[in-house]
Protein backbone atom coordinates (compact mmCIF):
# COMPACT_ATOMS: atom_id res chain seq x y z
CA UNK A 1 0.00 0.00 0.00
CA UNK A 2 2.88 2.34 0.74
CA UNK A 3 4.35 1.46 -2.65
CA UNK A 4 1.09 2.46 -4.25
CA UNK A 5 1.12 5.74 -2.31
CA UNK A 6 4.65 6.46 -3.42
CA UNK A 7 3.64 5.68 -7.01
CA UNK A 8 0.74 8.07 -6.73
CA UNK A 9 2.85 10.78 -5.14
CA UNK A 10 5.14 10.88 -8.12
CA UNK A 11 2.34 12.14 -10.36
CA UNK A 12 0.95 15.39 -9.07
CA UNK A 13 -1.86 15.64 -11.57
CA UNK A 14 -5.29 16.51 -10.27
CA UNK A 15 -6.74 13.01 -10.76
CA UNK A 16 -4.12 11.38 -8.57
CA UNK A 17 -4.50 14.04 -5.94
CA UNK A 18 -8.20 13.34 -5.71
CA UNK A 19 -7.61 9.58 -5.53
CA UNK A 20 -5.07 10.03 -2.74
CA UNK A 21 -7.50 12.22 -0.82
CA UNK A 22 -10.30 9.71 -1.29
CA UNK A 23 -8.14 6.84 -0.07
CA UNK A 24 -7.02 8.70 3.02
CA UNK A 25 -10.59 9.73 3.83
CA UNK A 26 -11.80 6.17 3.41
CA UNK A 27 -9.00 4.84 5.57
CA UNK A 28 -9.72 7.43 8.21
CA UNK A 29 -13.42 6.58 8.31
CA UNK A 30 -12.71 2.86 8.54
CA UNK A 31 -10.27 3.36 11.40
CA UNK A 32 -12.77 5.58 13.22
CA UNK A 33 -15.57 3.02 12.84
CA UNK A 34 -13.27 0.26 14.04
CA UNK A 35 -12.21 2.29 17.07
CA UNK A 36 -15.77 3.23 17.89
CA UNK A 37 -17.05 -0.30 17.68
CA UNK A 38 -14.29 -1.91 19.71
CA UNK A 39 -14.39 0.55 22.61
CA UNK A 40 -17.75 -0.24 24.28
CA UNK A 41 -16.96 -3.94 24.22
CA UNK A 42 -14.21 -3.31 26.73
CA UNK A 43 -16.30 -1.05 28.92
CA UNK A 44 -16.87 -3.74 31.53
CA UNK A 45 -13.87 -5.96 31.04
CA UNK A 46 -14.38 -8.13 34.07
CA UNK A 47 -17.70 -9.73 33.12
CA UNK A 48 -17.68 -13.52 33.05
CA UNK A 49 -19.90 -14.94 30.29
CA UNK A 50 -23.29 -15.72 31.71
CA UNK A 51 -24.73 -19.23 31.81
CA UNK A 52 -28.45 -19.57 31.17
CA UNK A 53 -28.71 -21.84 34.18
CA UNK A 54 -30.83 -20.23 36.88
CA UNK A 55 -28.92 -22.17 39.53
CA UNK A 56 -25.56 -20.70 38.47
CA UNK A 57 -23.47 -20.14 41.61
CA UNK A 58 -22.73 -16.51 40.66
CA UNK A 59 -25.73 -14.50 39.57
CA UNK A 60 -24.83 -11.28 37.85
CA UNK A 61 -25.07 -8.55 40.48
CA UNK A 62 -25.31 -5.28 38.59
CA UNK A 63 -25.24 -3.08 41.67
CA UNK A 64 -22.10 -4.67 43.04
CA UNK A 65 -20.29 -4.44 39.70
CA UNK A 66 -21.21 -0.79 39.25
CA UNK A 67 -20.20 0.16 42.79
CA UNK A 68 -16.91 -1.62 42.34
CA UNK A 69 -16.18 0.33 39.18
CA UNK A 70 -17.04 3.80 40.43
CA UNK A 71 -15.60 3.39 43.91
CA UNK A 72 -12.05 3.36 45.18
CA UNK A 73 -10.27 0.04 45.79
CA UNK A 74 -7.05 -1.12 47.29
CA UNK A 75 -6.50 -3.34 44.25
CA UNK A 76 -6.60 -2.55 40.54
CA UNK A 77 -8.95 -5.16 39.10
CA UNK A 78 -8.89 -5.56 35.32
CA UNK A 79 -10.80 -8.71 34.46
CA UNK A 80 -11.50 -12.30 35.45
CA UNK A 81 -11.20 -15.23 33.11
CA UNK A 82 -13.07 -18.42 33.88
CA UNK A 83 -10.95 -21.28 32.65
CA UNK A 84 -12.37 -24.52 31.32
CA UNK A 85 -11.37 -26.48 34.41
CA UNK A 86 -13.43 -24.19 36.60
CA UNK A 87 -10.63 -22.14 38.12
CA UNK A 88 -10.57 -18.40 37.64
CA UNK A 89 -7.74 -16.16 36.55
CA UNK A 90 -7.92 -12.75 38.15
CA UNK A 91 -5.99 -10.00 36.41
CA UNK A 92 -5.42 -7.87 39.47
CA UNK A 93 -2.68 -5.60 40.73
CA UNK A 94 -2.59 -5.55 44.53
CA UNK A 95 -1.74 -2.04 45.67
CA UNK A 96 0.22 -1.16 48.81
CA UNK A 97 -1.76 -0.49 51.97
CA UNK A 98 -0.20 2.18 54.19
CA UNK A 99 -1.88 2.67 57.55
CA UNK A 100 -0.97 4.70 60.60
CA UNK A 101 -2.32 3.18 63.79
CA UNK A 102 -2.41 5.49 66.77
CA UNK A 103 -0.03 4.00 69.27
CA UNK A 104 1.67 1.61 66.92
CA UNK A 105 2.99 3.73 64.07
CA UNK A 106 3.01 3.09 60.34
CA UNK A 107 2.53 -0.27 58.72
CA UNK A 108 2.65 -0.89 54.99
CA UNK A 109 1.97 -4.13 53.20
CA UNK A 110 0.52 -5.38 49.96
CA UNK A 111 -3.24 -5.79 49.80
CA UNK A 112 -2.68 -9.40 48.84
CA UNK A 113 -1.88 -10.20 52.46
CA UNK A 114 -5.49 -9.50 53.41
CA UNK A 115 -7.09 -11.77 50.81
CA UNK A 116 -8.97 -14.94 51.72
CA UNK A 117 -9.91 -13.62 55.17
CA UNK A 118 -6.36 -13.56 56.43
CA UNK A 119 -5.25 -11.26 59.20
CA UNK A 120 -2.02 -9.34 58.86
CA UNK A 121 -0.48 -7.09 61.49
CA UNK A 122 -3.83 -6.76 63.25
CA UNK A 123 -5.76 -5.77 60.12
CA UNK A 124 -8.39 -7.76 58.31
CA UNK A 125 -11.23 -7.23 55.85
CA UNK A 126 -14.79 -7.15 57.14
CA UNK A 127 -17.85 -8.42 55.23
CA UNK A 128 -18.12 -5.37 53.03
CA UNK A 129 -14.45 -5.44 52.10
CA UNK A 130 -13.28 -2.53 54.23
CA UNK A 131 -10.15 -2.71 56.33
CA UNK A 132 -10.71 -3.00 60.09
CA UNK A 133 -8.48 -3.67 63.04
CA UNK A 134 -8.97 -6.72 65.21
CA UNK A 135 -8.18 -4.87 68.42
CA UNK A 136 -10.37 -1.86 67.73
CA UNK A 137 -7.70 0.86 67.74
CA UNK A 138 -8.07 4.03 65.76
CA UNK A 139 -6.23 4.04 62.43
CA UNK A 140 -5.73 6.35 59.48
CA UNK A 141 -5.67 4.81 56.03
CA UNK A 142 -3.31 6.67 53.73
CA UNK A 143 -2.65 3.86 51.30
CA UNK A 144 -1.94 4.08 47.60
CA UNK A 145 -5.36 3.18 46.29
CA UNK A 146 -6.50 3.05 42.67
CA UNK A 147 -7.48 6.71 42.61
CA UNK A 148 -4.20 7.85 44.15
CA UNK A 149 -2.16 5.93 41.59
CA UNK A 150 -4.18 7.42 38.74
CA UNK A 151 -3.81 10.91 40.21
CA UNK A 152 -0.06 10.43 40.33
CA UNK A 153 0.01 9.08 36.77
CA UNK A 154 -1.97 12.08 35.53
CA UNK A 155 0.38 14.40 37.41
CA UNK A 156 3.40 12.67 35.84
CA UNK A 157 1.85 12.98 32.39
CA UNK A 158 1.18 16.68 32.94
CA UNK A 159 4.68 17.29 34.24
CA UNK A 160 6.19 15.50 31.28
CA UNK A 161 4.17 17.48 28.75
CA UNK A 162 4.58 20.89 30.32
CA UNK A 163 8.24 20.58 31.21
CA UNK A 164 9.06 19.56 27.66
CA UNK A 165 6.99 22.46 26.31
CA UNK A 166 8.77 24.91 28.63
CA UNK A 167 12.11 23.52 27.57
CA UNK A 168 11.31 24.00 23.89
CA UNK A 169 10.26 27.58 24.62
CA UNK A 170 13.64 28.17 26.24
CA UNK A 171 15.38 26.74 23.21
CA UNK A 172 13.27 28.27 20.45
CA UNK A 173 12.12 31.48 22.07
CA UNK A 174 8.87 33.27 21.42
CA UNK A 175 9.75 34.91 18.12
CA UNK A 176 9.76 31.71 16.08
CA UNK A 177 6.81 29.43 15.34
CA UNK A 178 6.12 26.64 17.84
CA UNK A 179 6.83 23.04 16.93
CA UNK A 180 5.23 19.78 17.97
CA UNK A 181 3.20 19.55 21.15
CA UNK A 182 4.00 23.20 21.86
CA UNK A 183 1.41 24.16 19.26
CA UNK A 184 -1.43 22.42 21.07
CA UNK A 185 -0.48 23.52 24.55
CA UNK A 186 0.13 27.12 23.48
CA UNK A 187 -3.36 27.42 21.96
CA UNK A 188 -5.05 26.13 25.11
CA UNK A 189 -2.92 28.21 27.49
CA UNK A 190 -3.58 31.38 25.51
CA UNK A 191 -7.28 30.53 25.45
CA UNK A 192 -7.35 30.24 29.24
CA UNK A 193 -5.30 33.40 29.66
CA UNK A 194 -7.37 35.57 27.32
CA UNK A 195 -10.89 34.20 27.73
CA UNK A 196 -10.91 33.02 31.33
CA UNK A 197 -8.27 34.78 33.40
CA UNK A 198 -8.06 38.28 31.95
CA UNK A 199 -11.82 39.06 31.77
CA UNK A 200 -12.50 37.74 35.27
CA UNK A 201 -9.37 38.68 37.16
CA UNK A 202 -8.06 41.78 35.41
CA UNK A 203 -4.75 42.80 36.92
CA UNK A 204 -4.21 39.65 38.99
CA UNK A 205 -4.59 37.36 35.98
CA UNK A 206 -0.90 36.45 35.71
CA UNK A 207 -0.66 35.66 39.41
CA UNK A 208 -3.62 33.29 39.37
CA UNK A 209 -2.84 31.75 35.98
CA UNK A 210 -0.69 28.83 37.29
CA UNK A 211 -3.49 27.61 39.52
CA UNK A 212 -6.15 28.03 36.84
CA UNK A 213 -4.10 26.17 34.25
CA UNK A 214 -3.27 23.38 36.69
CA UNK A 215 -6.89 22.92 37.65
CA UNK A 216 -8.06 22.95 34.03
CA UNK A 217 -5.56 20.40 32.76
CA UNK A 218 -5.81 18.24 35.88
CA UNK A 219 -9.58 17.90 35.66
CA UNK A 220 -9.55 17.42 31.89
CA UNK A 221 -6.84 14.77 31.87
CA UNK A 222 -8.35 12.86 34.78
CA UNK A 223 -11.80 12.97 33.18
CA UNK A 224 -10.40 11.59 29.93
CA UNK A 225 -8.33 8.85 31.59
CA UNK A 226 -11.40 7.86 33.62
CA UNK A 227 -13.24 7.12 30.37
CA UNK A 228 -10.74 4.42 29.40
CA UNK A 229 -12.10 1.00 30.40
CA UNK A 230 -10.28 -0.27 33.44
CA UNK A 231 -9.25 3.14 34.74
CA UNK A 232 -10.18 4.63 38.09
CA UNK A 233 -12.97 7.13 38.57
CA UNK A 234 -10.94 9.99 40.03
CA UNK A 235 -13.00 13.13 39.44
CA UNK A 236 -16.16 11.21 40.30
CA UNK A 237 -14.80 10.83 43.81
CA UNK A 238 -16.14 13.46 46.16
CA UNK A 239 -12.91 13.66 48.13
CA UNK A 240 -10.97 14.78 45.05
CA UNK A 241 -13.50 17.41 44.00
CA UNK A 242 -13.83 18.56 47.61
CA UNK A 243 -10.09 19.19 47.69
CA UNK A 244 -10.20 21.19 44.47
CA UNK A 245 -13.12 23.25 45.76
CA UNK A 246 -11.27 23.75 49.05
CA UNK A 247 -8.25 25.12 47.20
CA UNK A 248 -10.53 27.52 45.34
CA UNK A 249 -12.09 28.55 48.63
CA UNK A 250 -8.66 29.23 50.14
CA UNK A 251 -7.69 31.37 47.16
CA UNK A 252 -10.99 33.21 47.40
CA UNK A 253 -10.39 34.07 51.04
CA UNK A 254 -6.69 34.85 50.74
CA UNK A 255 -7.27 37.25 47.85
CA UNK A 256 -10.28 38.95 49.35
CA UNK A 257 -10.06 42.67 49.89
CA UNK A 258 -11.51 44.66 52.78
CA UNK A 259 -13.87 46.49 50.42
CA UNK A 260 -15.53 43.21 49.52
CA UNK A 261 -16.41 42.39 53.13
CA UNK A 262 -17.56 45.94 53.82
CA UNK A 263 -19.74 45.85 50.72
CA UNK A 264 -21.41 42.66 51.89
CA UNK A 265 -22.44 44.19 55.19
CA UNK A 266 -23.07 47.79 54.18
CA UNK A 267 -25.30 47.56 51.14
CA UNK A 268 -26.36 50.99 49.89
CA UNK A 269 -29.86 51.40 48.56
CA UNK A 270 -31.38 48.56 50.59
CA UNK A 271 -34.09 49.34 53.21
CA UNK A 272 -32.91 48.69 56.74
CA UNK A 273 -35.44 46.04 57.65
CA UNK A 274 -34.22 43.78 54.88
CA UNK A 275 -30.61 43.74 56.08
CA UNK A 276 -30.94 41.08 58.85
CA UNK A 277 -32.30 38.72 56.20
CA UNK A 278 -30.03 39.79 53.37
CA UNK A 279 -26.62 39.75 55.06
CA UNK A 280 -26.70 36.10 56.22
CA UNK A 281 -28.04 35.05 52.83
CA UNK A 282 -25.24 36.95 51.09
CA UNK A 283 -22.62 35.45 53.36
CA UNK A 284 -23.81 31.89 52.96
CA UNK A 285 -24.39 32.15 49.24
CA UNK A 286 -21.03 33.71 48.46
CA UNK A 287 -18.74 31.96 50.89
CA UNK A 288 -20.23 28.52 51.40
CA UNK A 289 -22.57 27.70 48.54
CA UNK A 290 -20.32 28.71 45.65
CA UNK A 291 -17.38 26.37 46.36
CA UNK A 292 -19.83 23.68 47.46
CA UNK A 293 -21.63 23.96 44.14
CA UNK A 294 -18.29 23.67 42.31
CA UNK A 295 -17.57 20.43 44.13
CA UNK A 296 -20.99 18.88 43.58
CA UNK A 297 -21.23 19.91 39.93
CA UNK A 298 -17.99 18.20 38.90
CA UNK A 299 -18.59 15.16 41.10
CA UNK A 300 -22.18 14.59 39.98
CA UNK A 301 -21.46 15.09 36.27
CA UNK A 302 -18.59 12.62 36.22
CA UNK A 303 -20.37 10.10 38.43
CA UNK A 304 -23.54 10.27 36.36
CA UNK A 305 -21.61 9.67 33.14
CA UNK A 306 -19.88 6.58 34.50
CA UNK A 307 -23.11 5.28 36.00
CA UNK A 308 -24.97 5.58 32.71
CA UNK A 309 -22.30 3.76 30.73
CA UNK A 310 -21.97 0.99 33.31
CA UNK A 311 -25.75 0.62 33.60
CA UNK A 312 -26.13 0.19 29.87
CA UNK A 313 -23.43 -2.45 29.90
CA UNK A 314 -25.08 -4.35 32.74
CA UNK A 315 -28.42 -4.28 30.92
CA UNK A 316 -26.88 -6.70 28.44
CA UNK A 317 -25.98 -9.18 31.14
CA UNK A 318 -29.23 -8.84 33.03
CA UNK A 319 -31.10 -9.68 29.84
CA UNK A 320 -28.65 -12.44 28.96
CA UNK A 321 -29.47 -14.17 32.24
CA UNK A 322 -32.99 -14.61 30.92
CA UNK A 323 -32.17 -15.91 27.44
CA UNK A 324 -29.47 -15.63 24.82
CA UNK A 325 -31.81 -14.00 22.29
CA UNK A 326 -32.82 -11.31 24.78
CA UNK A 327 -29.17 -10.74 25.54
CA UNK A 328 -28.25 -10.27 21.89
CA UNK A 329 -31.16 -7.93 21.26
CA UNK A 330 -30.37 -5.92 24.35
CA UNK A 331 -26.70 -5.74 23.40
CA UNK A 332 -27.51 -4.15 20.04
CA UNK A 333 -29.52 -1.35 21.60
CA UNK A 334 -27.22 -1.01 24.57
CA UNK A 335 -23.97 -0.81 22.62
CA UNK A 336 -25.42 1.83 20.28
CA UNK A 337 -26.57 3.95 23.19
CA UNK A 338 -23.27 3.49 25.00
CA UNK A 339 -21.38 4.78 21.95
CA UNK A 340 -23.55 7.88 21.99
CA UNK A 341 -23.03 8.40 25.71
CA UNK A 342 -19.27 7.92 25.27
CA UNK A 343 -19.16 10.73 22.73
CA UNK A 344 -21.24 12.89 25.05
CA UNK A 345 -18.84 12.11 27.89
CA UNK A 346 -15.92 13.29 25.78
CA UNK A 347 -17.68 16.64 25.46
CA UNK A 348 -18.63 16.69 29.14
CA UNK A 349 -15.03 15.95 30.19
CA UNK A 350 -13.70 19.09 28.52
CA UNK A 351 -16.76 21.18 29.36
CA UNK A 352 -16.71 20.42 33.08
CA UNK A 353 -13.00 21.26 33.27
CA UNK A 354 -13.68 24.55 31.50
CA UNK A 355 -16.68 25.36 33.74
CA UNK A 356 -14.69 24.64 36.90
CA UNK A 357 -11.86 26.87 35.72
CA UNK A 358 -14.03 29.78 34.63
CA UNK A 359 -16.11 29.70 37.81
CA UNK A 360 -12.95 29.54 39.92
CA UNK A 361 -11.62 32.60 38.11
CA UNK A 362 -14.95 34.35 38.54
CA UNK A 363 -15.15 33.68 42.28
CA UNK A 364 -11.54 34.67 42.92
CA UNK A 365 -12.10 37.82 40.90
CA UNK A 366 -15.27 38.66 42.81
CA UNK A 367 -13.72 38.59 46.25
CA UNK A 368 -10.71 40.64 45.24
CA UNK A 369 -12.57 43.56 43.76
CA UNK A 370 -11.69 46.93 45.24
CA UNK A 371 -14.09 49.86 45.49
CA UNK A 372 -12.69 51.70 42.47
CA UNK A 373 -13.02 48.71 40.10
CA UNK A 374 -16.54 47.97 41.14
CA UNK A 375 -19.08 47.05 38.48
CA UNK B 1 -61.98 8.34 56.33
CA UNK B 2 -58.40 7.33 55.59
CA UNK B 3 -56.93 8.61 52.36
CA UNK B 4 -55.90 5.78 50.03
CA UNK B 5 -52.36 7.09 49.58
CA UNK B 6 -51.68 7.08 53.29
CA UNK B 7 -52.53 3.37 53.34
CA UNK B 8 -49.90 2.92 50.65
CA UNK B 9 -47.29 4.77 52.64
CA UNK B 10 -48.05 2.87 55.81
CA UNK B 11 -48.21 -0.59 54.29
CA UNK B 12 -45.14 -0.54 52.06
CA UNK B 13 -41.68 -0.34 53.55
CA UNK B 14 -39.96 1.07 50.49
CA UNK B 15 -40.67 4.72 51.16
CA UNK B 16 -37.04 5.72 50.79
CA UNK B 17 -36.72 4.05 47.40
CA UNK B 18 -39.97 5.56 46.17
CA UNK B 19 -38.95 9.01 47.32
CA UNK B 20 -35.56 8.65 45.62
CA UNK B 21 -37.18 7.57 42.36
CA UNK B 22 -39.71 10.39 42.33
CA UNK B 23 -37.03 12.91 43.26
CA UNK B 24 -34.76 11.80 40.45
CA UNK B 25 -37.61 12.07 37.96
CA UNK B 26 -38.47 15.57 39.10
CA UNK B 27 -34.82 16.62 38.80
CA UNK B 28 -34.78 15.33 35.26
CA UNK B 29 -37.92 17.34 34.47
CA UNK B 30 -36.27 20.47 35.85
CA UNK B 31 -33.12 19.90 33.82
CA UNK B 32 -35.13 19.26 30.67
CA UNK B 33 -37.18 22.42 31.00
CA UNK B 34 -34.15 24.54 31.90
CA UNK B 35 -31.96 23.35 29.06
CA UNK B 36 -34.90 23.55 26.66
CA UNK B 37 -35.33 27.23 27.51
CA UNK B 38 -31.60 27.80 27.01
CA UNK B 39 -31.78 26.12 23.60
CA UNK B 40 -34.82 28.21 22.72
CA UNK B 41 -32.99 31.45 23.48
CA UNK B 42 -29.87 30.30 21.66
CA UNK B 43 -31.74 29.28 18.51
CA UNK B 44 -33.70 32.53 18.44
CA UNK B 45 -30.48 34.53 18.78
CA UNK B 46 -28.76 32.56 16.04
CA UNK B 47 -31.74 33.12 13.77
CA UNK B 48 -31.61 36.85 14.35
CA UNK B 49 -27.85 37.17 13.92
CA UNK B 50 -26.24 34.20 12.19
CA UNK B 51 -22.72 35.66 12.27
CA UNK B 52 -22.66 35.49 16.10
CA UNK B 53 -23.25 31.73 16.03
CA UNK B 54 -19.87 30.83 17.55
CA UNK B 55 -20.24 33.13 20.56
CA UNK B 56 -23.83 32.09 21.12
CA UNK B 57 -22.95 28.42 20.98
CA UNK B 58 -20.17 28.84 23.55
CA UNK B 59 -22.43 30.67 25.97
CA UNK B 60 -25.19 28.14 25.44
CA UNK B 61 -22.91 25.29 26.50
CA UNK B 62 -21.71 27.15 29.57
CA UNK B 63 -25.21 28.01 30.74
CA UNK B 64 -26.42 24.48 30.04
CA UNK B 65 -23.62 23.05 32.18
CA UNK B 66 -24.58 25.35 35.05
CA UNK B 67 -28.25 24.38 34.87
CA UNK B 68 -27.33 20.72 34.67
CA UNK B 69 -25.20 21.17 37.79
CA UNK B 70 -28.25 22.27 39.73
CA UNK B 71 -30.29 19.32 38.48
CA UNK B 72 -27.50 16.99 39.52
CA UNK B 73 -27.68 18.40 43.08
CA UNK B 74 -31.10 16.77 43.23
CA UNK B 75 -29.78 13.52 41.82
CA UNK B 76 -27.00 13.42 44.39
CA UNK B 77 -29.51 13.90 47.20
CA UNK B 78 -31.61 11.03 45.81
CA UNK B 79 -28.58 8.76 45.63
CA UNK B 80 -27.72 9.68 49.22
CA UNK B 81 -31.25 8.74 50.26
CA UNK B 82 -30.78 5.33 48.68
CA UNK B 83 -27.42 4.51 50.18
CA UNK B 84 -27.58 5.97 53.66
CA UNK B 85 -29.67 4.32 56.33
Amino acid sequence: MFYLCSLLKRHTSFKFLMIRRLISKLLGTLILIWAVFTSPVMASPDQNPQSENENAPEQFDAGKMILEHIGDNHEWHFFDIKKSDGSEFHAVIYLPVIIYTSGKGFSSFSFRKLQNDETYDGFKLDEEGNITRTDGRNFYDISLTKNVIQLLLAALLMMFVFISVARSYKKIGTSKAPKGIQSVVEVIVIFIRDEVAKPMLGARANKMLPYLLTVFFFIWINNLIGLIPGAANVTGNIAVTATLALLTFILMMVGSKKDYWIHMIKQPGVPGWVLPMLVPIEFISNIIVKPFALMIRLFANMLAGHLIILSFMSIIFVFAAMSVAAGLGASLFSVAFSIFIYFLELLVAALQAYIFTILTALFIGETGVTADEHH
Amino acid sequence: MIHLLSILFLAIDGNAQMGAGIGAGLSAIGAGIGIGLIGNGALNSIARQPEAMGDIRTNMFITAALVEGVALFGIVVCVLVLFLK
